[in-house]
């Protein structure tokens, strides 16, 4: 019988990529990121690759493996700080970066895996961003006419997302801020491989509860020992945060 | 005398209004969330996607899938929701985030900001911050008035690539406070710091703008 779940994120992947391909990978920051599909993909060493997320990973985490590794020709993303290759990089031009606004590249994400080819957003009219791109008029959120950028919608050959659970069917249930972009990625990607972190009985996770339905859903990985990353700890000591009662 | 910068996150928190949904962005912004009254009901958006931010873990609660838009450990309330970022920024475009406080490197007359890139130095993109400029009702910006070399930072026309174009609705700086009609592309002086001159305030201001008859001026 046919089974989505396969045993290790190098055989989720195996023979599947390409030189060239475009690879969509989800989390924000070192949330929610698919760790063994990422180490996987720089085990196969594709080599120009256009890389889809809102950053590329940071100093030795993350798709920063994959750059450090030559594999990356093109990036869309929002922001990339805190990774200082790319920085090297953009700036010597070996690699290209496609700035997007964060809510227009999530949209595209979705809308690509939607059917919907393009749409218009009012962000980033009068900015570097609309350029050479379609602007139109259309009522705003007071009903004046406002003018909008047209943005395509974006899919991928493969997409990694990063789940909590899943069952067999490749439902996944998400956790906390670790969702980010990956719902709209696992509707992205012409094969859609799930990382995640426990793989529950058919059954166990609530119908009325999943964030992603498994139609979505190619392949499934256990990921390996997880060891999630912090970027910035900040935390607050007992005694004076009661005290002040502080709210941060 | 020019207003500290508490006191400016002072001056952006009377921005905030019971019932409001509102994100802050990094730096002097995020000083707003000590401040919200007693007894008012606000509740902070981060764009990563989560409503009702809650404060830093105590030491040794950290939890890695649980952080702001700045990557920062965080913590949930009961009433706190998480969502995509698509969901997320639905809420921004869509108009339901009632007010956004954010920094900037310039602001012009008519309401332009310049917050993401200088040209020439490493671009490390605009994360949210045109979805937020474009999408949330009412925009505050606050910035020091002039940059360290003096430069005036409140300008006829934005030097540096524009975030958003004709989005801010009131800059707070140190020095003064500005309410900017961003439909009629102009700017008027509504507070002045204590101390400060009229003449003053002009002379470290490139931008042009009217004078509030509620301000008595000397």
């Amino acid at each position: 019988m046919n089974s989505k779940i396969y045993s290790s994120a190098a055989l989720a992947l195996s023979g599947e990529v390409r030189d060239g391909m475009t690879i969509m990978s989800g989390g924000f920051g070192l949330c929610g990121v698919p760790s063994d599909l990422i180490m996987a993909l720089k085990a196969s060493g594709a080599k120009d690759l256009t890389v889809i997320g809102n950053n590329v990973g940071c100093d030795d985490h993350g798709m920063w493996h994959v750059l450090a590794n030559n594999q990356i020709r093109k990036v869309l993303a929002s922001y990339v700080g805190e990774n200082k290759i790319l920085e090297s990089r953009y700036m010597s031009g070996e690699i290209e970066i496609e700035f997007n606004p964060q809510g227009t590249l999530a949209e595209r994400i979705r809308a690509g895996g939607a059917g919907i080819p393009a749409f218009y957003t009012r962000t980033g009219y009068g900015t570097k961003v609309a350029e050479g791109k379609e602007t139109r008029q259309f009522p705003g959120q007071d009903g004046v006419p406002e003018w909008y950028v047209m943005e395509t919608g974006l899919t991928a050959d493969i997409a990694f997302v990063k789940a909590w659970k899943a069952d067999a069917e490749g439902n996944l249930i998400y956790r906390k801020t670790a969702r980010n972009f990956n719902p709209m990625m696992a509707t992205a990607g012409k094969l859609v491989i799930a990382e995640v972190e426990e793989i529950v009985e058919i059954g166990e996770l609530a119908a009325d509860a999943i964030h992603t339905p498994g139609i979505f859903v190619d392949r499934i990985v256990l990921g390996s020992g997880y060891s999630k990353h912090i970027e910035r700890l900040t935390t607050r000591p007992r005694a004076v945060a009661a005290a002040a009662g502080e709210q941060f | 005398m020019v207003w500290t910068r508490d006191e400016m996150a002072a001056r952006a928190a009377k921005e905030l209004r019971d019932g409001y949904y509102v994100n802050l962005g990094v730096g002097i912004p995020t000083q707003v969330a000590n401040l919200i009254p007693d007894g008012m009901r606000v509740m902070l958006h981060s764009e990563n996607g989560m409503l009702g931010m809650g404060p830093f873990p105590y030491e040794g609660e950290a939890d890695a899938d649980l952080i702001n838009a700045g990557k920062q450990t965080i913590t949930e309330l009961t009433q706190t929701s998480y969502f995509s970022s698509a969901d997320s920024f639905g809420m921004i475009r869509g108009g339901h985030i009632n007010l956004s406080i954010l920094g900037g490197m310039q602001v012009s007359q008519a309401g332009d900001l310049a917050n993401w890139m200088v040209p020439g130095k490493m671009i490390k993109g605009m994360g949210g911050a045109m979805d937020l400029v474009a999408g949330v009702r009412r925009v505050v910006v606050v910035m020091e008035h002039c940059e360290k070399s003096g430069a005036p930072k409140f300008r006829r026309e934005c030097v540096l690539p524009l975030t958003g174009k004709g989005v801010v609705d009131l800059l707070i700086t140190d020095l003064a406070v500005f309410e900017i009609d961003k439909r009629g592309g102009a700017a008027t002086l509504i507070e002045l710091a204590p101390g400060v001159t009229l003449e003053a305030l002009k002379s470290k201001t490139e931008a042009e703008f009217a004078i509030a008859s509620s301000l008595a001026m000397p």
